[in-house]
Protein backbone atom coordinates (compact mmCIF):
# COMPACT_ATOMS: atom_id res chain seq x y z
CA UNK A 1 0.00 0.00 0.00
CA UNK A 2 2.99 2.87 0.85
CA UNK A 3 4.72 1.71 -1.73
CA UNK A 4 1.91 2.44 -4.15
CA UNK A 5 1.05 5.24 -2.61
CA UNK A 6 4.83 6.09 -3.30
CA UNK A 7 5.06 5.54 -6.96
CA UNK A 8 1.66 6.32 -7.56
CA UNK A 9 2.93 10.19 -6.13
CA UNK A 10 6.01 10.19 -8.44
CA UNK A 11 3.85 8.99 -11.57
CA UNK A 12 1.79 12.06 -10.75
CA UNK A 13 4.82 14.19 -10.58
CA UNK A 14 6.80 13.04 -13.60
CA UNK A 15 3.11 13.50 -15.48
CA UNK A 16 2.71 17.19 -14.35
CA UNK A 17 6.32 18.24 -14.93
CA UNK A 18 6.37 16.49 -18.38
CA UNK A 19 3.53 18.78 -19.33
CA UNK A 20 4.44 21.96 -17.58
CA UNK A 21 7.84 21.25 -19.32
CA UNK A 22 5.53 20.72 -22.74
CA UNK A 23 3.79 23.88 -21.77
CA UNK A 24 7.40 26.05 -21.35
CA UNK A 25 8.71 24.55 -25.19
CA UNK A 26 7.65 26.93 -27.05
CA UNK A 27 9.03 29.86 -24.97
CA UNK A 28 12.34 28.04 -24.42
CA UNK A 29 11.74 28.20 -28.36
CA UNK A 30 11.04 31.37 -28.38
CA UNK A 31 13.82 33.07 -26.06
CA UNK A 32 16.66 30.57 -27.44
CA UNK A 33 15.92 31.31 -30.98
CA UNK A 34 15.99 35.03 -30.69
CA UNK A 35 19.50 34.41 -29.02
CA UNK A 36 21.10 32.61 -32.03
CA UNK A 37 23.57 33.29 -35.00
CA UNK A 38 23.04 32.41 -38.33
CA UNK A 39 24.91 29.51 -37.78
CA UNK A 40 22.33 28.28 -35.92
CA UNK A 41 19.78 28.83 -37.82
CA UNK A 42 20.21 28.13 -41.18
CA UNK A 43 21.56 24.60 -40.13
CA UNK A 44 19.31 21.71 -41.83
CA UNK A 45 18.42 20.46 -38.26
CA UNK A 46 16.96 22.40 -34.80
CA UNK A 47 20.12 23.56 -32.71
CA UNK A 48 18.59 23.08 -29.13
CA UNK A 49 21.22 25.11 -27.27
CA UNK A 50 22.72 28.16 -29.01
CA UNK A 51 26.89 27.55 -29.48
CA UNK A 52 26.66 31.34 -28.58
CA UNK A 53 24.50 33.99 -27.42
CA UNK A 54 23.82 36.87 -29.73
CA UNK A 55 22.18 39.93 -27.98
CA UNK A 56 22.55 42.30 -30.83
CA UNK A 57 19.52 40.19 -32.53
CA UNK A 58 17.49 42.72 -30.38
CA UNK A 59 19.11 46.04 -31.23
CA UNK A 60 18.34 44.66 -35.07
CA UNK A 61 14.87 43.81 -34.61
CA UNK A 62 14.20 47.33 -32.66
CA UNK A 63 16.01 49.51 -35.62
CA UNK A 64 14.75 47.78 -38.60
CA UNK A 65 11.27 49.11 -37.54
CA UNK A 66 11.97 52.69 -36.89
CA UNK A 67 8.59 52.62 -35.49
CA UNK A 68 8.81 50.06 -32.87
CA UNK A 69 9.34 52.24 -29.77
CA UNK A 70 5.89 54.31 -30.78
CA UNK A 71 3.98 50.73 -30.81
CA UNK A 72 5.41 50.35 -27.57
CA UNK A 73 4.18 53.54 -26.14
CA UNK A 74 1.30 53.42 -27.58
CA UNK A 75 0.16 50.25 -26.34
CA UNK A 76 1.06 50.99 -22.90
CA UNK A 77 -0.68 54.39 -23.11
CA UNK A 78 -3.65 52.98 -24.40
CA UNK A 79 -3.98 49.74 -22.44
CA UNK A 80 -2.94 52.42 -19.32
CA UNK A 81 -5.68 55.05 -20.28
CA UNK A 82 -8.68 52.55 -20.71
CA UNK A 83 -7.71 50.61 -17.51
CA UNK A 84 -7.97 53.72 -15.50
CA UNK A 85 -11.35 54.78 -17.30
CA UNK A 86 -12.44 51.91 -17.53
CA UNK A 87 -11.94 50.87 -13.89
CA UNK A 88 -13.60 55.05 -12.97
CA UNK A 89 -16.59 54.02 -14.77
CA UNK A 90 -17.47 51.18 -13.51
CA UNK A 91 -17.15 52.15 -9.88
CA UNK A 92 -19.64 54.93 -10.08
CA UNK A 93 -22.13 52.50 -12.18
CA UNK A 94 -21.68 50.00 -9.80
CA UNK A 95 -21.64 52.18 -6.72
CA UNK A 96 -25.45 53.60 -8.40
CA UNK A 97 -26.50 49.96 -9.01
CA UNK A 98 -25.13 48.95 -5.08
CA UNK A 99 -25.93 51.73 -3.02
CA UNK A 100 -29.44 53.43 -4.93
CA UNK A 101 -32.17 53.03 -5.51
CA UNK A 102 -33.98 54.38 -8.35
CA UNK A 103 -36.70 53.91 -10.86
CA UNK A 104 -35.29 51.47 -14.14
CA UNK A 105 -32.58 49.67 -11.63
CA UNK A 106 -33.85 46.27 -12.66
CA UNK A 107 -34.74 46.97 -15.86
CA UNK A 108 -31.56 48.65 -16.97
CA UNK A 109 -29.56 45.97 -14.79
CA UNK A 110 -30.91 43.17 -16.55
CA UNK A 111 -30.55 44.75 -20.08
CA UNK A 112 -26.64 45.56 -19.84
CA UNK A 113 -26.77 41.83 -18.66
CA UNK A 114 -28.23 41.16 -22.46
CA UNK A 115 -25.83 43.26 -24.02
CA UNK A 116 -22.80 41.03 -22.80
CA UNK A 117 -24.41 38.13 -24.46
CA UNK A 118 -23.70 40.21 -27.84
CA UNK A 119 -20.41 38.38 -29.26
CA UNK A 120 -18.22 41.66 -29.81
CA UNK A 121 -17.92 40.36 -34.47
CA UNK A 122 -21.48 41.21 -34.17
CA UNK A 123 -20.69 44.92 -33.39
CA UNK A 124 -17.60 45.11 -35.22
CA UNK A 125 -18.67 46.54 -38.62
CA UNK A 126 -21.23 49.22 -37.07
CA UNK A 127 -18.73 50.31 -34.45
CA UNK A 128 -16.16 51.14 -37.84
CA UNK A 129 -19.00 53.23 -39.07
CA UNK A 130 -19.29 55.01 -35.68
CA UNK A 131 -15.83 55.92 -35.47
CA UNK A 132 -15.42 56.84 -39.50
CA UNK A 133 -18.53 59.13 -39.02
CA UNK A 134 -17.10 60.74 -35.63
CA UNK A 135 -13.39 61.13 -37.51
CA UNK A 136 -12.05 59.36 -35.11
CA UNK A 137 -9.90 56.83 -37.22
CA UNK A 138 -6.36 56.90 -36.71
CA UNK A 139 -6.84 58.62 -33.06
CA UNK A 140 -6.50 57.28 -29.72
CA UNK A 141 -9.63 57.95 -29.29
CA UNK A 142 -10.85 55.78 -30.95
CA UNK A 143 -8.71 53.01 -29.78
CA UNK A 144 -9.49 53.33 -25.86
CA UNK A 145 -13.08 55.16 -25.83
CA UNK A 146 -15.32 52.13 -26.96
CA UNK A 147 -13.78 50.25 -24.19
CA UNK A 148 -14.05 53.26 -21.61
CA UNK A 149 -16.79 51.44 -20.09
CA UNK A 150 -17.52 47.25 -19.58
CA UNK A 151 -20.24 45.87 -18.43
CA UNK A 152 -18.40 42.78 -16.92
CA UNK A 153 -16.56 45.55 -14.92
CA UNK A 154 -19.81 46.86 -13.81
CA UNK A 155 -20.85 43.70 -12.66
CA UNK A 156 -18.29 42.15 -10.99
CA UNK A 157 -17.42 45.56 -8.96
CA UNK A 158 -21.15 45.69 -8.40
CA UNK A 159 -20.55 42.24 -6.70
CA UNK A 160 -17.82 43.24 -4.83
CA UNK A 161 -19.79 46.68 -3.59
CA UNK A 162 -23.01 44.72 -2.20
CA UNK A 163 -20.41 42.66 0.77
CA UNK A 164 -19.80 45.93 1.74
CA UNK A 165 -21.77 46.47 5.29
CA UNK A 166 -25.11 49.40 5.06
CA UNK A 167 -24.20 50.33 8.49
CA UNK A 168 -20.96 51.93 7.36
CA UNK A 169 -22.43 54.12 4.83
CA UNK A 170 -25.02 54.51 8.00
CA UNK A 171 -21.95 55.86 10.39
CA UNK A 172 -20.60 57.73 7.63
CA UNK A 173 -24.07 59.73 7.54
CA UNK A 174 -24.21 60.38 10.77
CA UNK A 175 -20.34 61.84 9.98
CA UNK A 176 -21.67 64.54 7.61
CA UNK A 177 -20.25 62.51 4.55
CA UNK A 178 -21.44 62.84 1.04
CA UNK A 179 -22.10 60.28 -1.35
CA UNK A 180 -19.32 60.75 -3.63
CA UNK A 181 -16.85 61.22 -0.73
CA UNK A 182 -18.15 58.00 0.92
CA UNK A 183 -17.61 56.01 -2.42
CA UNK A 184 -14.47 57.60 -2.93
CA UNK A 185 -12.84 57.38 0.47
CA UNK A 186 -14.54 54.22 1.88
CA UNK A 187 -15.79 52.04 -0.39
CA UNK A 188 -12.82 52.30 -3.31
CA UNK A 189 -10.19 51.70 -0.59
CA UNK A 190 -12.06 48.64 0.86
CA UNK A 191 -12.57 47.37 -2.67
CA UNK A 192 -8.97 47.49 -3.50
CA UNK A 193 -9.00 43.42 -4.75
CA UNK A 194 -11.32 43.89 -7.08
CA UNK A 195 -10.10 47.17 -8.61
CA UNK A 196 -6.77 44.99 -9.01
CA UNK A 197 -8.09 42.19 -10.91
CA UNK A 198 -10.32 44.17 -13.31
CA UNK A 199 -7.86 46.19 -13.81
CA UNK A 200 -5.11 43.52 -14.49
CA UNK A 201 -7.76 42.04 -16.74
CA UNK A 202 -8.41 45.19 -18.72
CA UNK A 203 -4.70 46.13 -18.95
CA UNK A 204 -4.22 42.62 -20.61
CA UNK A 205 -6.57 42.91 -22.84
CA UNK A 206 -5.79 46.62 -24.31
CA UNK A 207 -1.91 45.49 -24.50
CA UNK A 208 -3.02 41.91 -26.07
CA UNK A 209 -5.77 43.18 -28.41
CA UNK A 210 -5.64 43.05 -32.32
CA UNK A 211 -8.67 42.83 -34.38
CA UNK A 212 -9.72 46.52 -32.96
CA UNK A 213 -6.27 48.16 -33.73
CA UNK A 214 -6.13 46.38 -36.93
CA UNK A 215 -9.20 47.91 -38.01
CA UNK A 216 -9.32 51.53 -36.86
CA UNK A 217 -5.75 52.24 -37.55
CA UNK A 218 -4.22 52.87 -40.68
CA UNK A 219 -0.23 54.94 -40.07
CA UNK A 220 2.03 53.47 -37.88
CA UNK A 221 2.05 56.31 -35.79
CA UNK A 222 -1.17 55.25 -33.87
CA UNK A 223 -0.22 51.17 -34.39
CA UNK A 224 -0.19 49.02 -31.07
CA UNK A 225 2.39 46.59 -30.62
CA UNK A 226 0.53 43.54 -31.65
CA UNK A 227 -0.30 44.85 -34.96
CA UNK A 228 2.60 46.18 -35.47
CA UNK A 229 4.04 43.08 -34.92
CA UNK A 230 1.87 41.06 -37.48
CA UNK A 231 3.23 43.56 -39.85
CA UNK A 232 6.80 42.66 -39.01
CA UNK A 233 6.06 39.28 -39.42
CA UNK A 234 4.77 39.86 -42.89
CA UNK A 235 7.93 41.97 -43.91
CA UNK A 236 10.48 39.95 -41.93
CA UNK A 237 8.70 36.50 -42.36
CA UNK A 238 12.06 34.87 -43.30
CA UNK A 239 13.96 36.07 -40.22
CA UNK A 240 13.39 33.97 -37.50
CA UNK A 241 15.82 35.49 -35.05
CA UNK A 242 14.79 39.05 -35.17
CA UNK A 243 11.25 37.49 -35.58
CA UNK A 244 11.44 35.75 -32.19
CA UNK A 245 13.23 39.04 -30.35
CA UNK A 246 10.53 41.07 -31.45
CA UNK A 247 7.81 38.56 -29.54
CA UNK A 248 10.09 38.35 -26.57
CA UNK A 249 9.81 42.09 -26.29
CA UNK A 250 6.21 42.12 -27.16
CA UNK A 251 5.55 39.68 -24.52
CA UNK A 252 7.95 40.90 -21.63
CA UNK A 253 6.04 43.16 -20.41
CA UNK A 254 2.82 40.54 -19.52
CA UNK A 255 5.18 38.16 -18.41
CA UNK A 256 6.44 40.49 -15.78
CA UNK A 257 2.70 41.46 -14.92
CA UNK A 258 1.95 38.11 -14.63
CA UNK A 259 4.92 37.06 -12.05
CA UNK A 260 4.04 40.26 -9.91
CA UNK A 261 0.37 39.96 -10.07
CA UNK A 262 -0.40 36.26 -10.58
CA UNK A 263 -1.58 35.37 -7.15
CA UNK A 264 -4.62 38.19 -8.10
CA UNK A 265 -5.38 37.15 -11.54
CA UNK A 266 -5.40 33.28 -10.53
CA UNK A 267 -8.31 34.15 -8.25
CA UNK A 268 -9.96 36.82 -9.89
CA UNK A 269 -10.51 33.84 -12.65
CA UNK A 270 -11.43 31.05 -10.10
CA UNK A 271 -13.50 33.88 -8.66
CA UNK A 272 -15.47 35.11 -11.62
CA UNK A 273 -15.48 31.82 -13.34
CA UNK A 274 -17.24 30.53 -10.47
CA UNK A 275 -20.02 33.62 -10.01
CA UNK A 276 -21.09 33.64 -13.57
CA UNK B 1 -41.58 59.12 6.65
CA UNK B 2 -44.58 60.51 4.44
CA UNK B 3 -45.11 58.78 1.46
CA UNK B 4 -45.04 61.84 -0.38
CA UNK B 5 -41.23 62.25 1.30
CA UNK B 6 -40.26 58.76 0.77
CA UNK B 7 -41.28 59.76 -3.29
CA UNK B 8 -39.27 62.55 -3.21
CA UNK B 9 -36.14 60.66 -2.13
CA UNK B 10 -36.86 58.40 -4.97
CA UNK B 11 -37.00 61.10 -6.95
CA UNK B 12 -34.10 62.69 -5.79
CA UNK B 13 -32.17 59.24 -5.61
CA UNK B 14 -33.12 58.77 -9.47
CA UNK B 15 -31.92 61.65 -10.14
CA UNK B 16 -28.10 61.96 -8.42
CA UNK B 17 -28.01 57.59 -9.50
CA UNK B 18 -28.09 58.14 -13.63
CA UNK B 19 -25.50 61.13 -13.15
CA UNK B 20 -23.24 58.38 -11.63
CA UNK B 21 -24.11 55.76 -14.26
CA UNK B 22 -23.98 58.27 -16.94
CA UNK B 23 -20.40 58.01 -18.12
CA UNK B 24 -20.90 54.00 -18.54
CA UNK B 25 -24.36 54.40 -19.70
CA UNK B 26 -23.44 57.10 -22.56
CA UNK B 27 -20.24 54.48 -24.19
CA UNK B 28 -22.32 51.76 -23.75
CA UNK B 29 -25.05 52.73 -25.24
CA UNK B 30 -23.00 54.09 -28.31
CA UNK B 31 -20.71 51.58 -28.48
CA UNK B 32 -22.24 48.33 -27.16
CA UNK B 33 -26.49 49.02 -27.27
CA UNK B 34 -27.10 51.01 -30.25
CA UNK B 35 -24.39 48.98 -32.90
CA UNK B 36 -26.14 45.82 -32.02
CA UNK B 37 -29.32 47.61 -33.99
CA UNK B 38 -27.44 49.47 -36.46
CA UNK B 39 -25.61 46.21 -37.54
CA UNK B 40 -28.84 44.96 -38.54
CA UNK B 41 -29.77 47.51 -40.28
CA UNK B 42 -26.01 47.80 -42.09
CA UNK B 43 -26.95 44.07 -43.30
CA UNK B 44 -29.79 44.86 -45.14
CA UNK B 45 -27.50 47.13 -47.16
CA UNK B 46 -25.30 46.69 -50.20
CA UNK B 47 -23.23 49.37 -48.64
CA UNK B 48 -18.86 50.55 -48.34
CA UNK B 49 -20.09 53.04 -45.41
CA UNK B 50 -19.10 55.92 -47.58
CA UNK B 51 -20.75 56.16 -50.98
CA UNK B 52 -22.71 53.00 -52.24
CA UNK B 53 -25.48 52.27 -49.80
CA UNK B 54 -28.04 50.28 -51.78
CA UNK B 55 -31.16 48.39 -50.17
CA UNK B 56 -31.23 45.13 -50.41
CA UNK B 57 -33.55 43.92 -47.80
CA UNK B 58 -32.55 40.32 -46.85
CA UNK B 59 -30.66 39.95 -49.52
CA UNK B 60 -27.13 39.81 -48.36
CA UNK B 61 -28.26 36.67 -45.37
CA UNK B 62 -30.21 34.97 -48.75
CA UNK B 63 -26.46 35.28 -50.31
CA UNK B 64 -24.86 34.11 -47.36
CA UNK B 65 -27.00 30.35 -47.84
CA UNK B 66 -25.55 30.34 -50.91
CA UNK B 67 -21.99 31.64 -50.47
CA UNK B 68 -19.73 28.66 -50.54
CA UNK B 69 -16.62 30.37 -48.86
CA UNK B 70 -18.82 31.24 -45.91
CA UNK B 71 -20.13 27.97 -45.68
CA UNK B 72 -17.12 26.37 -45.37
CA UNK B 73 -15.57 28.94 -42.88
CA UNK B 74 -18.58 27.75 -40.81
CA UNK B 75 -17.89 23.83 -41.18
CA UNK B 76 -14.07 24.90 -40.36
CA UNK B 77 -15.48 26.87 -37.55
CA UNK B 78 -17.26 24.45 -36.06
CA UNK B 79 -14.26 21.44 -36.87
CA UNK B 80 -11.99 24.29 -34.86
CA UNK B 81 -14.75 24.05 -32.20
CA UNK B 82 -15.04 20.29 -31.62
CA UNK B 83 -11.25 19.81 -32.33
CA UNK B 84 -10.32 22.35 -29.05
CA UNK B 85 -13.14 22.33 -26.85
CA UNK B 86 -13.68 18.96 -25.53
CA UNK B 87 -9.52 18.23 -25.88
CA UNK B 88 -8.63 21.32 -24.48
CA UNK B 89 -11.56 20.38 -21.16
CA UNK B 90 -10.50 17.15 -20.61
CA UNK B 91 -6.41 17.71 -20.17
CA UNK B 92 -7.22 21.06 -18.05
CA UNK B 93 -9.67 19.04 -15.88
CA UNK B 94 -6.83 16.10 -15.82
CA UNK B 95 -4.21 18.74 -14.96
CA UNK B 96 -6.29 20.52 -12.48
CA UNK B 97 -7.29 16.80 -10.57
CA UNK B 98 -3.60 15.98 -10.73
CA UNK B 99 -2.60 19.40 -9.48
CA UNK B 100 -5.59 19.62 -7.00
CA UNK B 101 -3.37 18.16 -3.77
CA UNK B 102 -0.32 18.90 -1.51
CA UNK B 103 2.55 18.44 -3.65
CA UNK B 104 6.23 20.54 -3.37
CA UNK B 105 6.29 22.97 -6.39
CA UNK B 106 2.33 23.02 -6.87
CA UNK B 107 2.77 26.62 -7.80
CA UNK B 108 5.53 26.62 -10.16
CA UNK B 109 3.66 24.30 -12.06
CA UNK B 110 0.43 26.08 -12.04
CA UNK B 111 1.99 28.79 -13.31
CA UNK B 112 3.97 27.04 -16.26
CA UNK B 113 0.20 25.79 -17.51
CA UNK B 114 -1.18 29.49 -17.11
CA UNK B 115 1.46 31.03 -18.06
CA UNK B 116 0.56 30.90 -22.52
CA UNK B 117 -2.83 32.35 -21.33
CA UNK B 118 -1.38 35.92 -20.29
CA UNK B 119 0.64 35.87 -23.45
CA UNK B 120 -0.18 37.93 -26.58
CA UNK B 121 -2.08 35.67 -29.54
CA UNK B 122 -0.39 38.14 -32.15
CA UNK B 123 3.54 37.55 -30.43
CA UNK B 124 3.23 33.37 -29.85
CA UNK B 125 1.28 32.31 -33.00
CA UNK B 126 4.50 34.01 -34.74
CA UNK B 127 6.58 32.04 -32.79
CA UNK B 128 4.22 28.80 -33.56
CA UNK B 129 4.69 29.39 -36.86
CA UNK B 130 8.17 28.54 -36.00
CA UNK B 131 7.21 25.60 -33.87
CA UNK B 132 5.36 24.31 -37.52
CA UNK B 133 8.47 24.92 -39.62
CA UNK B 134 8.25 22.19 -42.22
CA UNK B 135 11.66 21.47 -42.06
CA UNK B 136 13.73 19.69 -39.62
CA UNK B 137 14.36 22.77 -38.17
CA UNK B 138 10.97 22.93 -36.68
CA UNK B 139 10.09 22.50 -32.98
CA UNK B 140 7.23 20.07 -33.29
CA UNK B 141 9.23 17.90 -36.34
CA UNK B 142 12.25 17.83 -33.88
CA UNK B 143 10.53 16.30 -30.87
CA UNK B 144 8.23 14.19 -32.89
CA UNK B 145 11.38 12.82 -34.53
CA UNK B 146 12.86 11.46 -31.24
CA UNK B 147 9.46 8.63 -31.85
CA UNK B 148 10.47 8.40 -35.75
CA UNK B 149 7.62 10.40 -36.57
CA UNK B 150 8.44 11.84 -40.30
CA UNK B 151 8.72 15.57 -40.53
CA UNK B 152 5.49 17.40 -41.58
CA UNK B 153 4.56 20.90 -43.19
CA UNK B 154 2.09 21.37 -39.97
CA UNK B 155 1.05 24.62 -41.29
CA UNK B 156 1.04 24.38 -44.65
CA UNK B 157 0.00 20.90 -45.60
CA UNK B 158 -3.64 21.16 -45.96
CA UNK B 159 -3.91 17.74 -44.30
CA UNK B 160 -2.38 19.37 -40.93
CA UNK B 161 -3.11 22.95 -40.98
CA UNK B 162 -6.62 22.65 -38.81
CA UNK B 163 -4.83 20.33 -36.32
CA UNK B 164 -1.85 22.84 -36.46
CA UNK B 165 -4.66 25.73 -35.10
CA UNK B 166 -6.17 23.49 -32.50
CA UNK B 167 -3.33 22.24 -30.89
CA UNK B 168 -1.91 26.18 -30.29
CA UNK B 169 -5.27 27.03 -29.15
CA UNK B 170 -5.62 24.43 -26.77
CA UNK B 171 -2.18 24.98 -25.21
CA UNK B 172 -3.20 28.44 -24.95
CA UNK B 173 -6.29 28.44 -23.07
CA UNK B 174 -5.49 25.88 -20.64
CA UNK B 175 -4.09 27.51 -18.14
CA UNK B 176 -7.46 29.34 -17.78
CA UNK B 177 -9.84 26.48 -17.61
CA UNK B 178 -7.31 24.62 -15.51
CA UNK B 179 -7.65 27.64 -13.20
CA UNK B 180 -11.51 27.30 -12.88
CA UNK B 181 -11.16 23.54 -12.64
CA UNK B 182 -9.07 24.35 -9.47
CA UNK B 183 -11.43 26.37 -8.19
CA UNK B 184 -14.48 24.18 -8.80
CA UNK B 185 -12.58 20.95 -7.42
CA UNK B 186 -11.75 22.95 -3.88
CA UNK B 187 -15.07 23.52 -3.35
CA UNK B 188 -16.08 20.08 -3.44
CA UNK B 189 -16.43 18.86 0.26
CA UNK B 190 -13.85 16.89 1.73
CA UNK B 191 -16.43 14.84 3.86
CA UNK B 192 -17.58 13.27 0.25
CA UNK B 193 -14.52 12.20 -0.31
CA UNK B 194 -13.76 10.68 3.22
CA UNK B 195 -17.03 9.28 3.23
CA UNK B 196 -16.47 7.50 -0.35
CA UNK B 197 -12.87 6.18 1.13
CA UNK B 198 -14.39 4.30 4.14
CA UNK B 199 -16.90 3.11 1.62
CA UNK B 200 -13.72 1.52 -0.35
CA UNK B 201 -14.57 3.93 -3.44
CA UNK B 202 -10.82 4.14 -5.35
CA UNK B 203 -9.69 6.11 -8.10
CA UNK B 204 -12.04 5.63 -10.82
CA UNK B 205 -15.12 5.55 -9.00
CA UNK B 206 -13.92 8.42 -7.13
CA UNK B 207 -14.24 10.20 -10.06
CA UNK B 208 -17.26 9.47 -11.33
CA UNK B 209 -19.14 9.52 -8.32
CA UNK B 210 -18.29 12.24 -6.62
CA UNK B 211 -16.03 14.83 -8.37
CA UNK B 212 -17.77 14.89 -11.80
CA UNK B 213 -20.95 14.96 -10.29
CA UNK B 214 -20.16 17.86 -8.07
CA UNK B 215 -17.85 19.36 -10.47
CA UNK B 216 -21.04 19.76 -13.07
CA UNK B 217 -21.52 23.76 -12.43
CA UNK B 218 -18.09 24.28 -13.23
CA UNK B 219 -17.53 22.12 -15.99
CA UNK B 220 -21.35 23.36 -17.78
CA UNK B 221 -19.66 27.07 -16.79
CA UNK B 222 -15.91 26.23 -18.63
CA UNK B 223 -18.07 24.36 -21.52
CA UNK B 224 -20.34 27.35 -22.66
CA UNK B 225 -17.73 29.72 -22.04
CA UNK B 226 -15.05 27.69 -24.37
CA UNK B 227 -17.35 27.00 -26.97
CA UNK B 228 -18.58 30.56 -27.44
CA UNK B 229 -14.75 31.75 -27.30
CA UNK B 230 -13.42 29.03 -29.27
CA UNK B 231 -16.61 30.72 -32.21
CA UNK B 232 -15.06 34.00 -32.22
CA UNK B 233 -11.44 32.52 -33.30
CA UNK B 234 -9.57 35.26 -35.22
CA UNK B 235 -6.19 36.33 -34.50
CA UNK B 236 -4.37 33.02 -34.50
CA UNK B 237 -5.78 32.49 -38.08
CA UNK B 238 -4.90 35.62 -39.62
CA UNK B 239 -1.40 35.64 -38.15
CA UNK B 240 -0.51 31.62 -38.97
CA UNK B 241 -1.64 32.55 -42.36
CA UNK B 242 -0.92 36.20 -43.32
CA UNK B 243 -1.03 35.48 -47.05
CA UNK B 244 -3.72 33.79 -47.39
CA UNK B 245 -7.87 34.06 -46.47
CA UNK B 246 -6.47 31.38 -44.03
CA UNK B 247 -4.81 28.01 -44.28
CA UNK B 248 -3.81 26.10 -48.09
CA UNK B 249 -6.83 25.42 -49.46
CA UNK B 250 -9.00 27.74 -47.08
CA UNK B 251 -8.64 24.37 -44.60
CA UNK B 252 -8.41 26.79 -41.77
CA UNK B 253 -10.49 29.73 -43.05
CA UNK B 254 -12.98 30.90 -39.89
CA UNK B 255 -15.96 33.07 -39.79
CA UNK B 256 -14.43 35.90 -38.36
CA UNK B 257 -11.43 35.72 -40.48
CA UNK B 258 -14.11 35.63 -43.15
CA UNK B 259 -16.44 38.39 -42.10
CA UNK B 260 -13.22 41.06 -41.67
CA UNK B 261 -12.07 39.91 -45.52
CA UNK B 262 -15.87 40.89 -47.05
CA UNK B 263 -15.18 44.00 -44.59
CA UNK B 264 -12.22 45.10 -44.88
CA UNK B 265 -10.49 43.83 -48.02
CA UNK B 266 -13.81 43.68 -50.10
CA UNK B 267 -15.57 46.61 -48.58
CA UNK B 268 -18.60 44.98 -48.32
CA UNK B 269 -19.63 46.10 -44.97
CA UNK B 270 -23.22 44.98 -45.41
CA UNK B 271 -22.55 41.52 -46.46
CA UNK B 272 -19.97 41.65 -43.08
CA UNK B 273 -22.58 42.95 -40.78
CA UNK B 274 -25.14 39.80 -42.38
CA UNK B 275 -21.93 37.34 -41.28
CA UNK B 276 -21.65 39.11 -37.98
CA UNK B 277 -25.30 38.33 -37.32
CA UNK B 278 -25.24 34.96 -38.77
CA UNK B 279 -22.47 34.21 -36.37
CA UNK B 280 -24.61 35.58 -33.32
CA UNK B 281 -27.38 33.17 -34.37
CA UNK B 282 -24.89 30.03 -34.57
CA UNK B 283 -23.49 30.92 -31.17
CA UNK B 284 -27.20 32.03 -29.22
CA UNK B 285 -28.81 28.89 -30.61
CA UNK B 286 -26.24 26.52 -29.37
CA UNK B 287 -25.76 28.05 -25.80
CA UNK B 288 -29.60 27.89 -25.88
CA UNK B 289 -29.20 23.80 -27.05
CA UNK B 290 -26.35 23.75 -24.38
CA UNK B 291 -28.76 24.48 -21.84
CA UNK B 292 -31.43 22.59 -22.67
CA UNK B 293 -29.13 18.80 -23.16
CA UNK B 294 -26.35 19.81 -20.21
CA UNK B 295 -27.97 22.21 -18.61
CA UNK B 296 -30.57 19.52 -16.93
CA UNK B 297 -28.19 17.08 -16.32
CA UNK B 298 -25.73 19.73 -14.30
CA UNK B 299 -25.94 18.71 -10.48
CA UNK B 300 -26.18 21.79 -8.33
CA UNK B 301 -25.52 21.31 -4.28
Amino acid sequence: MRVKDRTGKAVIYLLLVLGAVLMLMPFYYMISTSLKGPEDIYVNRLVWIPSRLVWKNYVTAWRSEPYFGRYFVNSAFIATVTTLAQLATSALAAYAFSSFSFWGKETLFMLLLGTMMIPSQVTLVPNYAIIAKLGWIDTYAALIVPFAASVFGIFIMRQFFQTIPLELWDAAQIDGCGRFRYLWSVMVPLSRPVFITSGLFTFIGGWNSFLWPLIVTNTPKLRTIQVGLSQFNQEFGTKPDLLMAASTVAIAPLLVLFFVAQKHLIQGIAHTGLKS
Amino acid sequence: MSARRARRKLVRDTLEAYLYLAPALAILLVFHFFPAFYAAWISFFNTNLISRWRWVGLGNYMELLRDRDFMQSVRNTVIYVLGTVPVGMAISLAVAILLNRPLRGRAALRTAYFMPYVTPVVAISIVWTWIYKEDATGLLNAMLAWFGVKEQAWRLDPKWAMFALCLMSVWKSLGYNMVIFLAGLQNIPQEYYEAALIDGARGWSMFSKITWPLLSPTTYFVGIMSVIGSFQVFTQVYVLWPSSLGGPLGTTKVVVRYLYEMGWNSFRFGYAAAIGYALFAIIFVLTLVQRKVVGSRVHYQ
